[in-house]
């Protein structure tokens, strides 16, 4: 894949912050407010540097909710992909992986198909904001990568997600 | 799993002269007709199985364990404890006294003997019909190599409750599914393919990438199943026997998943979602031109092959939720035939073609189900937080399932159940296990 070899190219602390950490799903943004301090400490652009992947996770915000059972983009939704969108125009290096999920509450391959429309949905906002196609893959992870775990609603919105996972940037 | 004794098992008639006292009484037939649903499950009694060489022993206590095993899981049968027999088989060939098998109300007497030879292991057994006091069937012995002995144990036992149920067996057979461990959040999924009643684990790939359903070809030597080790969900074919595996073509862009073989073993059928659109698509496992069944913009999947190969369940939210329909096998008009409240997915066609296995969702609930292919009689198994992914035993009369538990601590494990609902049962697996597919008979 492409990207492995862009990702190749980060410093160290954000390739392992985007390739092993398993917190990639998602758990990073739910710690955003609070646990901004401890990633910046090795992150080489701290979330203060507008240029920043930290920055596009926790200030633009890297994920957009879901209604159970829906792909429409909220008006949350819309506000915060606009910011993205802002974001990807001016930061023309990175390009992004946005990831489609589902929540519990349905079967497998439905999810995927489900998690396929979300990330798409987002795609083609993002594109409808003038962010180039080629710079925006999508894949879908169905039910396969909560964030929260609890079985209620309170998780559950929080996992029907997309989320736009940058790569690239700095000397990519 | 690839142990030798495959080729090597030999069926073996042998001549019974039988010349015991028949106390033959008029109590009819011995029979079980599954799918009345068994209330009273039917007595049977098992001497363990005659050691005839000095270092058979072990073996024959072995089998005559697994045989028992596998009867009474079926929930048909009720083995009578060693404890309550009056007399002793004291040799294969020796005169069965009825009266005292009768005496304890065992309905089913099963005898055999066990003998090694090098490397040989050879097991004989006979099935009484104990009130009529008549054999059923001839007597069987099947051969093969020591490791196979858990496979003969499994022949023994279907060979039982063929003749007892006039269905065939499925104990001689083998399930692939997701084994899993670690929190919902951080869940480490590999393929693992194991005996049907969860002996003889082994793992055929690693966790390092989520791994989804696999699913069997016609004879058992091909897995089909989703991985994400390419970071997209794609779909690859594994040798059961090497190990080796290698993905499917696809075009860049595109995800994936669901895939399952038509009955040629040629042919797999899967979806693909393209721009967020999920469809029906159809291709050659070794290459070549792939062909579109489905072209609507809402979700068409999970599909699977009628027996004949003939026609396509599969689900569709084109109607505004998720439902069942059949098509033609290259595609064409689909008719619904799921109507019930709430919403169907994950269908699967019955080895014996007459009912399809489905998942449903309803209030809050997951149930397995069974439908017939017009959507009638449709009949809920079972019922919990989540249940999905029904997969049929060989002779169309147990599913298996996925059962995942509510929560922080929520985990998958294998369930079974039979089609009138009775016998839900978990399946032992070493770790949780997810998205199970049931082998054909073996051979």
């Amino acid at each position: 894949m492409k990207l492995t070899t862009k990702i190749a190219f980060l410093v160290a602390g954000l390739a392992l912050a985007a390739c092993t950490n398993p917190n990639r799903f998602g758990a990073d943004g739910a710690g955003g407010a609070g646990g901004a301090g401890g990633n910046g400490a090795f992150v080489a652009g701290s979330a203060t540097d507008p240029t920043s992947t930290a920055y596009f996770n926790q200030t633009v915000g890297d994920r957009v909710l879901f209604a159970v059972d829906q792909s429409t983009i909220s008006d949350d939704g819309r506000v915060t992909l606009e910011g993205q969108a802002q974001w990807l125009l001016a930061n023309t290096d990175f390009t992004a992986v946005i990831e489609g999920h589902a929540d519990e509450q349905g079967t497998r391959e439905y999810n995927v198909a489900l998690g396929a429309r979300r990330a798409n949905a987002v795609r083609e906002y993002l594109v409808s904001r003038g962010v180039a196609g080629n710079r925006l893959q999508t894949v879908s992870f169905g039910k396969e990568r909560p964030i929260e775990i609890c079985s209620n609603e309170a998780c559950y919105a929080k996992n029907r997600r997309a989320v736009t996972v940058l790569a690239g940037g700095l000397s990519g | 799993m690839r142990f030798q004794a495959v080729s090597q098992i030999i069926a073996v008639m042998i001549a019974v002269v039988f010349a015991g006292i028949a106390q033959a009484q008029s109590s009819g037939p011995l029979r079980i007709e599954i799918t009345e649903g068994v209330i009273e499950p039917l007595p049977f009694a098992l001497p363990v199985f005659q050691a005839e060489t000095a270092d058979a022993g072990t073996y024959a206590a072995q089998i005559s364990e697994v045989i028992s095993a596998d009867l009474t899981g079926t929930g048909l049968f009720r083995e009578i404890a060693a404890s309550a027999f009056i007399s002793n088989v004291s040799s294969f060939a020796a005169p069965v006294q009825f009266a005292d098998w009768k005496a304890i109300n065992a309905q089913a007497l099963i005898t055999g003997a066990v003998s090694l030879q090098g490397e040989q292991l050879n097991v004989k057994f006979r099935l009484y019909d104990v009130f009529s006091g008549a054999e059923m069937g001839s007597g069987l012995q099947f051969s093969g190599t020591t490791q196979g002995w858990r496979r003969m144990a499994h022949k023994v036992a279907d060979a039982v409750y063929s003749r007892i149920t006039g269905e065939g067996g499925y104990f001689d057979s083998r399930v692939v599914y997701v084994s899993e461990t670690g929190a919902k959040n951080a869940r480490q999924k590999r393929l693992a393919i194991m005996d049907y009643d969860g002996a003889g684990v082994q793992y055929l790939t690693d966790s390092s990438s989520i791994v989804l359903a696999p699913r069997f070809s016609p004879d058992g030597q091909q897995v089909l199943y989703t991985s994400y080790e390419t970071g997209f969900p794609r779909i690859y074919v594994l040798n059961v026997g090497s190990v080796q595996r290698r993905v499917l073509e696809s075009q860049e862009g595109t995800m994936s998943f669901a895939p399952r073989f038509a009955p040629n073993g040629q042919t797999i059928i899967y979806s693909l979602s393209q721009g967020g659109n999920t469809d029906i698509y159809a291709m050659n496992v070794n290459g070549g031109s792939v062909s579109r069944l489905t072209s609507a913009p809402s979700i068409e999947t999970a599909p699977s092959f009628s027996p004949d190969g003939t026609q396509i369940v599969f689900e569709s939210d084109r109607s505004g939720s998720q439902q069942l329909y059949v098509m033609p096998a290259n595609g064409g008009e689909a008719r619904r035939i799921s109507f019930g409240p709430g919403r169907y997915g994950t269908p699967v066609w019955s080895p014996r073609g007459d009912l399809v296995a489905f998942t449903k969702q309803n209030a809050g609930r997951f149930h397995i189900g069974v439908m017939r292919l017009d959507g009638s009689e449709e009949r809920l198994l079972t019922a919990s937080f989540l249940d999905e992914g029904p997969t049929w035993a060989p002779n169309g009369r147990v599913i298996m399932f996925t059962r995942e538990t509510q929560g922080e601590q929520g985990r998958s494990t294998l369930y079974s159940v039979d089609i009138t609902g009775r016998n839900l049962r978990p399946v032992r697996t070493p770790e949780g296990g997810s998205d199970p597919s049931w082998s054909p008979l073996q051979p």
